[in-house]
């Protein structure tokens, strides 16, 4: 798939000849520089951007056939920001997307405590809180918890603990990585860091000037002799 | 002690008057509100018309009360003497705070959360009723505020065509040079005014919190 500005021929595109295929229980890590198009290729996946050339299939549909907002309920979301509804508790934030998919009040309920526990939070203790009264740390595992909720198939995280501190950061990486496993879900992570890429991506890709300039497993990507792919490992 | 015994012999006419006042006031509010908020809501979803929307509104804002009463007057449908072409003249005054504070107060939502909504799949429209007007509430509350504040001043000037209020006192004192007249219409608009001002600032402040 390719992207460009609106009305806009003759810049060069943001993205350009991007293509790749994530698995159940794969989780593939684009890994690049500021402004070679990590986050525009996660928005071109939920149509938070349109794409300007090729197509995003999802479960072998194009998620062109669906309108937007009903795919991205079936497309998790996690930010570096967070953003966390602040005048939501921790239960409404998590339970967001299965009550605007008309679910039962006590299906809710119930799967929002499931998904406290699954990333850590005691449902007794965080559920009726404010996300105000977290730490950050905390925080994030909300957002991926609210971004689990409905089920959906496939993940995207974009730079997800960018923001914590180095401990909890190591900490969160670790969960993140065990659970990833049990979950089976699809999942594209973007980053900047190389070491959080190795650890926790089943295949590395390297975005540089829009393009997809490497694509491999992570003993590929230590082993490749290109330059960008280099330069990146030396950083680490 | 004057202004006692003056409103001592004029009960039933200062609370007519009072009334009055207070129609003008809630009627031209509440009509703004009904107008401005989503006016507002829409300029944060047309970005390229909140200039010339927010300058039309400030210029109208820039036009001397009284002339604007007068303007109205002899205009069909919103015009002609009495309480109507008052509450429209009320109504433009409004506008400007209450369609500037919606529009700051959703622009102002944390882009991220705004993002992360989008993100989680809900349509523009809950995205709206879920998320920006319950956060930028206390903003907007805030120019409901200021508009109410302003519209008990400026509806003072509304007897001048007719439309009744407490200006009745203050012109007729004024052409009479009688200050307890004056004060007697002066003195409950101003207390009306720190009473509106005091109430709608708790309710802001609570909002505020959400």
């Amino acid at each position: 798939m390719s992207y460009r500005l609106p009305g806009n021929g003759k810049r060069e595109a943001l993205v350009s000849d991007v293509t790749f295929t994530v698995g159940a229980g794969e989780t593939l890590v684009l890994l690049g520089r500021s402004g070679s198009g990590k986050t525009t290729t996660l928005k071109l996946i939920n149509r938070l951007l349109e794409p300007t050339g090729g197509e995003v299939r999802l479960q072998g549909e194009a998620t062109t056939t669906l309108e937007p907002h009903r795919l991205r309920r079936r497309i998790g979301y996690v930010i570096q920001e967070i953003g966390l509804f602040p005048h939501f508790t921790v239960a409404q934030n998590v339970g967001l997307v299965p009550r605007l998919e008309g679910w039962a009040p006590d299906r809710i309920a119930a799967r929002v405590r499931e998904l406290l526990t699954l990333v850590g939070l005691a449902p007794d203790d965080f559920a009726a809180r404010s996300p105000r009264a977290l730490s950050g740390g905390q925080r994030q595992r909300v957002g991926v918890a609210r971004a689990l909720a409905a089920d959906p198939p496939l993940l995207l995280l974009d730079e997800p603990f960018g923001a914590l501190d180095p401990i909890t950061r190591v900490e969160l990486q670790r969960e993140f990585r065990a659970l990833e496993g049990r979950l089976g879900k699809g999942m594209v992570f973007v980053t900047h860091d190389v070491r959080e890429g190795l650890l926790l991506g089943t295949r590395l890709g390297l975005m540089h000037e829009g393009r997809l300039a490497f694509l491999g497993t992570p003993e590929e990507f230590r082993r490749s002799s290109d330059p960008q792919v280099k330069q990146f490992m030396e950083a680490a | 002690m004057n202004l006692l015994r003056f409103y001592g012999d004029h009960a039933r006419e200062a609370f007519g008057l009072l009334g009055q006042h207070l129609v003008l006031v809630g009627a031209s509010t509440l009509l703004a509100v009904a107008i401005g908020v989503p006016l507002g809501v829409l300029l944060t979803r047309r970005p390229a018309w909140r200039g010339p929307v927010l300058g039309l509104a400030n210029v109208f804002q820039t036009i001397p009360s009284l002339a604007l009463f007068g303007f109205l007057i002899p205009l069909p449908l919103l015009g002609g003497i009495g309480a109507r072409t008052a509450i429209v003249a009320l109504v433009v005054y409004a506008l400007l705070p209450i369609v500037r504070n919606t529009y700051v107060g959703i622009s102002g939502v944390d882009p991220a959360v705004r993002e992360a909504g989008r993100g989680m799949g809900m349509t523009d429209r809950q995205l709206l009723t879920m998320v920006e007007i319950p956060l930028g509430l206390g903003v907007i509350f805030a120019g409901v505020r200021v508009a109410t504040v302003v519209g008990v001043g400026t509806a003072t000037i509304a007897a001048a065509i007719g439309a009744g209020g407490l200006g009745v006192y203050i012109f007729r004192g004024v052409s009479t040079v009688d200050d307890t007249l004056i004060l007697a219409g002066a003195l409950p608009a101003a207390l009306l005014a720190l009473i509106a001002d005091g109430l709608l600032g708790w309710v802001e402040r609570r909002l505020g919190r959400g």
